[in-house]
């Protein structure tokens, strides 16, 4: 069954025309996405051809929901034009746009997220700045590798699109039930809290990995979260720890602000619920392969 | 991008709030010919990105163009917390009678933007909201709806503004808030905000902080950055368009993704500790790309870096596989030599991922001493840090 992806998902591609969304878009249907069409205004009508499977574009995203049930979006566009697609997608009522986009502004974040609430979220967003949704075997929303691991039972959710993959390789032998890169932004549509209760309300999920780094305080609220909702084991694994302060490190919401957002704070509050936290990827990677063996 | 006071004053003024009249100076001429513009007495204030100045002698008083001359004489190049002062901001000053907090801010927790506002200003606010949280009042901002008059008169309100500054205080909780939208800000923050003693408003401290993702709607903003303070290797690699962040160690870093980046970095620092505590050189993430020429321009700059003894290059072939980077770091090595910079410094690669056999047959195939494999990413770590410490 997965989280939010599943094999019976219906996918569109906004930005499906430009280079990264057919580039991807071929990837997803490689990896058996049911990929049913992409939108743009400009091409609407036409169809593009992927390796022998035709895809029609559509005008906007309330059209090619109408005319193919799609159900997930992902939005591949500039990020001048970001705020505008999210927005357009949680106007057609969307289940889940995942927004892959690296370098928006956070004030357009901001603003379509606070959209979104304004609409009663009924669009889950995941991103931007992020990897995507993978559930192996099933489906692929976004640019994470299909061929990494296969169907398994382990959850994984993580801010880092590398790490996410680091993870899914080391552990390929047992395999994920779904796999979400929520993305480094400062503003996130999608949390770690989310992740975490969605995948133990997963009857096909057995244990979780939780990615995390430097700065806000998500970490340390999801470590909440779990004392109070969590039943499931979770591992945890916080990249930053040599992180010098006041300097951003790659994604825009990784900075330590003062004394806040520090990777040894994150692990302390992770560890004080009981979460047991790697010091490298192998040794988080080794603890939930203990977990999953004595099951 | 965090701003200095001086670029926040000019930023608040371009948006019609009310500051005091000044000018920068980067020398003490520069510093009489403000002193002789605004005349009478002035305060000279250290440009710094830290907090502190005052204390630290970097705030002065002078009364006309010789005092002034002398106050930025002593200020100019002094080091404050590590900071060398590189320019004085020259301004009038202000007969003072109350002093209050004002800013607005991304709150990440609540994905929206806050409003704090307390009528203790002049402090630090984290003390005052520790010490007498009663005092401050912080008030989520919807992003589509903003600050408009009727929501700036329920935060002064609930702060607590006496009645006779209230209607300037709200003019200026709109206008700041519209110079924070319409400057791409994530931080704007008064204090203090003043009343003289003939009851006008002032914001007499600047401190602004912009989204540089936001830079592609601000060419202005690129005039912003302060180029005597940029590392002169995160600058040449900011050219090349790379993500580098200069740090204090030998172990010179190359990785594919920030987190992966991140990781690498923890996980040479914690292998130093048994290498003579060598640490990390650079954070530098290619990308998913790590074509030859970008491992190329990441190498030239990591190798540039005197301090640097080892490098390590760990990649997770995800999009990109690992024989393609593999060929990129061969190509590299040679393009590297072909330009007159040949490395002299040992490499260790840790492939993995996509087609990461083919990779490491690539690399062992190379015959290039220099390369060093090692397939695991703690493995390679340990290598690193080892061959830097034998090099230190």
């Amino acid at each position: 069954m997965a989280i939010w992806l599943t094999k019976d998902s219906k996918v569109i591609v906004q930005g499906m025309t430009g280079s990264e969304g057919s580039k991807h878009t071929r990837r997803m249907l490689a990896a058996g996405t049911n990929v049913v069409g992409g939108v743009n205004p400009r091409k609407a009508g036409t169809t593009v051809d992927f390796d022998g499977t035709e895809l029609p574009v559509f005008a906007s995203v309330a059209d090619a929901m109408k005319e193919t049930g799609a159900d997930v979006t992902v939005i591949f566009v500039p990020p001048q034009f970001t705020k505008a697609a999210v927005v357009e997608a949680i106007d057609a009522g969307i289940d889940l746009a995942v927004v892959i986009t690296e370098g928006v502004p956070v004030h357009d974040t901001a603003a379509f997220w606070a959209y979104n609430v304004a609409q009663g979220e009924r669009t889950r967003i995941i991103g931007p700045n992020c990897p995507g949704i993978a559930s192996p075997g099933a489906s692929n929303a976004g640019i994470i590798p299909a061929d990494i691991t296969g169907s398994g039972r382990i959850g994984l959710v993580s801010k880092s699109g590398t790490l996410t993959y680091q993870m899914m390789y080391e552990l390929r032998d047992i395999g994920f039930s779904t796999c979400v890169g929520i993305g480094g932004d400062p503003i996130i549509g999608t949390t770690h809290i989310d992740a975490l209760a969605a995948f133990e309300a997963d009857p096909e999920t057995d244990a979780i990995v939780m990615i995390g780094e430097i700065g806000g305080d998500a970490e340390e609220r999801a470590a909440e979260f779990i004392k109070a909702n969590v039943t499931k084991p979770v591992v945890g694994y916080i990249a930053g720890f040599t992180a010098p302060p006041g300097k951003t490190m790659g994604h825009a919401g990784a900075i330590i602000s003062g004394s806040a957002g520090t990777a040894d704070a994150k692990k302390a509050a992770l560890e004080a619920v009981g979460v047991k936290v790697g010091k490298t990827p192998t040794e988080t990677a080794k603890l939930m392969r203990e977990i999953m063996s004595n099951r | 991008m965090d701003l200095y006071e001086y670029q926040g004053r000019d930023l608040f003024e371009r948006h019609g709030l009310p500051v005091l009249a000044g000018g920068v100076a980067t020398t003490p001429e520069e510093a009489r010919a403000i002193a002789e513009r605004l005349g009478g007495r002035v305060v000279v204030k250290a440009q710094v990105k830290v907090g502190g100045r005052g204390k630290a002698g970097g705030v002065k008083l002078a009364e006309g163009a010789e005092e002034t001359v002398a106050r930025a004489t002593d200020i100019l190049g002094m080091d404050i917390k590590g900071h060398t002062v590189h320019k004085v901001m020259i301004t009038v000053t202000a007969d003072v009678a109350e002093e209050y907090y004002f800013s607005y801010l991304l709150d990440r927790a609540n994905r929206t933007f806050l409003c704090i506002a307390s009528v203790a200003g002049g402090m630090d606010i984290e003390q005052v909201a520790a010490e007498t949280p009663e005092k401050v009042v912080k008030a989520p901002i919807d992003a589509n709806t903003g600050v408009d008059e009727a929501k700036a008169r329920e935060i002064v309100a609930a702060a607590g503004f006496p009645a006779e500054v209230a209607d300037q205080v709200v003019e200026v909780a709109v206008k700041l808030w519209q110079a924070f939208v319409a400057e791409d800000a994530t931080l704007v923050e008064v204090n203090p905000l003043a009343t003289t003693k003939d009851g006008k408003l002032l914001l007499l401290d600047a401190k602004v902080t912009l989204d540089e993702n936001a830079a592609f709607r601000h060419p202005d903003h690129e005039a912003l950055v302060d180029q005597a303070s940029v590392d002169p290797l995160e600058q040449a690699a900011k050219e090349k368009d790379l993500n580098y962040v200069k740090l204090d160690g030998e172990v010179g870093i190359i990785g594919n993704g920030a987190g992966l980046v991140m990781s690498t970095l923890d996980v040479v620092a914690y292998a130093g500790e048994r290498h003579g505590g060598v640490k990390p050189a650079n954070f530098l993430d290619i990308g998913g790309g790590a074509s030859a020429e970008v491992m190329a321009n990441g190498l030239e700059i990591v190798l540039s870096d005197p301090s640097v003894k080892s490098v390590f290059v760990n990649v997770f072939g995800g999009i990109t596989a690992c024989d393609a980077v593999a060929n990129g770091i061969v190509q590299a090595l040679a393009l590297l030599e072909q330009r007159g910079e040949k490395a002299t410094k040992p490499l260790v690669v840790r492939l993995d991922g996509n087609n990461a056999e083919a990779g490491r047959a690539i690399l062992d195939g190379a015959n290039n001493p220099l390369i060093q494999r090692v397939d695991t990413m703690d493995g390679a770590a340990e290598r690193a840090a080892e061959l830097a410490a034998a090099g230190v």
